[in-house]
């Protein structure tokens, strides 16, 4: 395996989880609801998978009970929001404490104990192929699951019938319900979606990013997939390249650490932040067309008047 | 086509409500209605605002469901439960307030109000051929919120139209719209009813209702007080059944002018559009002096919201001299030092610009006033307490002499009736006899008595020496009290021109962007 390659399967495993993360996070604010618990929802994606690798064996299992994690949390997000209608942020960001907790106090026995690694791909022939067969049929089942991700979520927003349907409620949630589009009930599946997005994120961190279980093992993940979800100006493409652009930049870094550059560490550990947040700014310079894909509902708690 | 006709000769109206009652808390927003609507009709819905009107249309739509009563389609009782519902029975709606998702396109608009599922461009091509068909032209790829409020309407139509109802209802459909559109909407709505279609027409403009409309019903305070053929009836006589008593007929005495010192100026006025949907300003100039009332028509969205911001310092001007009140160049000071200047403000949205929703009447008059009023509201020097009791007196000559009603003795400002915060939060800028005076929308949801109060005090103000400026978009309101009328339209300002050789067809043609001589000759 040459250096070169190394480096693209290091920046597409440190990408992937940013990018499933936000494409659920996409949904959901595209529907209008701001969901700040993706790093909670995260993490317990993260022990969950763990957790249920360790007991069966199976990776594979890890991950179908890491997403259901995701959604359960999501789903107590959604009926304190859509049904009680709490105040978003404030509920987004218990959500990502009490994530945080909870998944620190579940995960206490398993701190230090070796994971399961979920398998890569592996084709005789094709991943043999040098140079770029181990990046294209040599990665982790996650990994390809994002890439079908990305071009999913896409297709369905600006494809599909239920697609234009979420957008509208994103975008007036008064004019959608004056339609007799059941505005609870899309917002609902989308923060239910968004939550298996993000348990997927995080099983990814522990089944195959590193298999282990570490308390807060998402280290702010889940904030820099809500970022992306706004520099991306909401749409899918902008947010793959930005999730890949911070997974090389982070790759990046550490190998330039490593060579001695006379930077200090905590510049270089923080570029990844900074280099993502300037790009995206740049390619949403565009106002107008910003504006036109924010969601306009986004955060509004929505009350029918009956 | 007619109705159904039953075996005794009689005939099925195409939509019968008996008795529909909604009530909201304490409030009977509609109480013991009926209606019968024939096939092939236009029906008149008349009332003052909040009188009923378009809570009963959201009943027969679907979109509220009565407390009680029934109603009949097609001679058979129906709950209409859901605006789904509505539709698939026929009956299409056109709202007031559009319900259009400004991020998505013309067809996507429409898209989403069908319950069947087509592709876009097939959608998209049913849309142009109906628009064609009915004199409606749009463009099915473009924003919506890049479309003028007449195309909007025209999207709205299609909607509905796509639906292919037997019953369509439509809430106001010129109050946006300059007189030529509005007739080009008069001339579709004939061809429907020529198809044997039926129409729900609301509205309160009485003119158009004897040209267009078979029948009227008149609601007041949410019931029915009369029905009537209105091509039988005078506008007065329409008006005083919406009302109950006759209207008070503006006084406007001749002009006089002592001085021709302008009070006001804005002088090349041009700004860039400041959000997706706000619009351009371009070269804006005008003047008025003391004494006058100048009058700035317009359809919705051509930058009247953002002349009015400019003009308040809202919005900062990077060039001093482009704003000047009395003399003095206002155009980089805030609003509170353009108060202080001897100008006042009163804003377009009453609740949450004009006032705060949840604040007091004498915490909303301090909010405005704390600058230019500060040595009567406050007092301890350095300390700068607010003196509760000369607010009150204050917000008590307000009351008394703009006729506010309110419930209680210092009530929050969302507790009063859109006419009666209205008229108090005129008075507001009144009591400190300011020298200019800027109004967005004075009367915009205020009923006729309320309507008529406010405008005989802005015209009073400009007696007395101030110059005044009023943004309107309701003509007849314009042609009542200005002096001079000038027109808006794509953030232009037209030249004014003098109320004695103004006419409807001239505004019009200024409100369209035609050359405001074109109509002179």
């Amino acid at each position: 395996m040459t250096m070169f390659e190394a480096i693209l399967l290091t920046v597409a495993t440190a990408a992937t989880p940013l990018l499933i993360a936000a494409l659920g996070e996409l949904v959901v604010e595209r529907s209008g609801v701001l969901n700040l618990g993706v790093e909670g929802m995260m993490v317990m994606g993260a022990v969950t998978g763990f957790a249920v690798a360790q007991y069966t064996g199976s990776a594979w299992l890890g991950m179908f009970a890491a997403i259901l994690a995701g959604a359960a949390f999501s789903l107590l997000f959604g009926f304190l929001t859509l049904t009680l209608i709490t105040n978003q942020v404030a509920t987004g960001l218990a959500l990502t404490l009490l994530g945080l907790g909870a998944s620190a106090m579940i995960g206490e026995s398993f701190v230090g104990l070796p994971g399961v690694r979920m398998d890569s791909l592996y084709i005789q022939g094709l991943t043999d192929i040098p140079y770029v067969g181990k990046v294209l049929f040599g990665q982790d089942p996650i990994f390809y699951i994002s890439i079908l991700l990305t071009i999913g979520v896409a297709w369905f927003l600006f494809r599909t019938r239920a697609g234009l349907t979420l957008r509208a409620v994103g975008d007036n949630h008064t004019s959608a319900h004056a339609l007799g589009v059941p505005v609870v009930r899309i917002r609902y599946l989308a923060v239910i979606f968004g939550g298996a997005c993000a348990g997927l994120a995080g099983a990814q961190l522990s089944l195959v990013y590193v298999p282990q279980w570490v308390e807060n093992m998402t280290s702010g993940r889940g904030w820099i997939a809500l970022a992306l979800v706004v520099f991306a100006s909401w749409r899918p493409w902008r947010i793959l390249a930005g999730a890949y652009l911070f997974g090389a930049v982070t790759i990046g870094q550490l190998h330039a650490q490593a060579l001695g550059i006379g930077v200090p560490s905590q510049f270089m550990s923080s570029l990844p932040y900074l280099a993502t947040i300037i790009v995206l700014v740049l390619i949403s310079r565009n106002k107008r067309l910003t504006l036109m894909n924010t969601p306009t509902s986004l955060g509004k708690p929505f009350v029918p008047d009956r | 086509m007619t109705g159904t006709i039953t075996k005794d000769g009689s005939e099925i109206p195409l939509l019968e409500a008996e008795k529909l009652t909604k009530i909201f808390g304490t409030l009977k927003a509609c109480d013991g209605i009926d209606l019968k609507i024939g096939a092939g009709e236009i029906h008149a819905l008349l009332g003052e605002n909040g009188a009923g009107k378009s809570t009963l249309v959201k009943m027969l739509f679907g979109a509220l469901q009565p407390t009680s009563g029934d109603i009949a389609w097609k001679g058979e009782r129906f709950t209409v439960t859901s605006p789904a519902m509505g539709r698939s029975l026929g009956i299409g709606m056109v709202f007031q307030h559009f319900s259009l998702f400004d991020a998505l396109t013309a067809a996507e608009n429409i898209a989403l109000s069908l319950d069947e599922k087509s592709p876009l461009d097939t959608i998209a091509a049913r849309a142009r051929e109906i628009g064609q068909t009915y004199g409606l032209p749009v463009d099915p790829d473009a924003l919506v919120g890049d479309l003028s409020v007449g195309e909007r309407q025209r999207i709205e139509i299609i909607r509905c139209l796509l639906q292919n109802p037997d019953l369509i209802i439509l809430d106001e459909p010129t109050s946006v719209l300059t007189p030529q559109e509005a007739d080009l909407l008069f001339v579709t709505l004939e061809r429907l009813r020529s198809e044997g279609k039926s129409i729900l027409y609301i509205s309160h403009r009485l003119e158009e209702v004897r040209r267009l409309c078979d029948r009227a019903t008149v609601l007041r305070h949410g019931k029915v007080v009369g029905q009537c053929d209105p091509r039988t009836q005078t506008a007065a006589s329409l008006a005083r059944m919406m009302v109950g008593n006759d209207i008070h007929v503006i006084e406007r005495l001749p002009a006089e002018w002592t001085d021709r010192i302008p009070l006001i100026e804005v002088n090349g006025l041009s700004q860039r559009p400041r959000g997706p949907f706000s619009v351009a300003l371009h070269d804006i100039s005008l003047s008025i002096t003391g004494g006058e009332i100048l009058g700035i028509a317009g359809v919705a969205g051509n930058g009247q919201g953002e002349l009015f911001e400019a003009i308040s310092g809202e919005v900062l001007q990077e060039r001093p001299q482009v704003v000047r009140i009395r003399g003095t160049d206002a155009g980089r000071i805030g609003i509170s030092a353009r108060r202080t200047l001897g100008a006042a403000f009163v804003p377009e949205e009453r609740l949450g610009h004009g006032a705060v929703p949840d604040m007091s009447l004498t915490n909303n008059l301090l909010l405005s006033r704390h600058s230019t009023d500060r040595k009567m509201f406050l007092t301890g020097g350095v300390l700068k307490l607010v003196s509760e009791s000369s607010l009150a007196s204050a917000a008590k000559r307000i009351v008394v002499q703009m006729d506010v009603r309110k419930s209680a003795e210092n009530p929050d400002a969302s507790a009063l009736s859109g006419g009666n915060l209205q008229k108090f939060l005129i008075g507001r800028e009144l009591d400190r006899n300011p020298s200019v005076i800027v109004v967005n929308q004075p009367t915009w949801g205020v009923d006729a008595g309320a309507a008529a109060l406010i405008r005989q005090a802005l015209v009073d103000l400009a007696r007395s020496g101030s110059a005044v400026i009023v943004i309107s978009q309701d003509l007849d309101e314009l042609f009542e009290i200005s002096d001079r009328i000038a027109a808006m339209v794509h953030g232009r300002l037209s030249e004014s021109v003098p109320i004695e050789a103004m006419t409807m067809e001239r505004v019009g043609l200024m409100m369209g962007g035609a050359d405001a001589t074109a109509g002179a000759a």
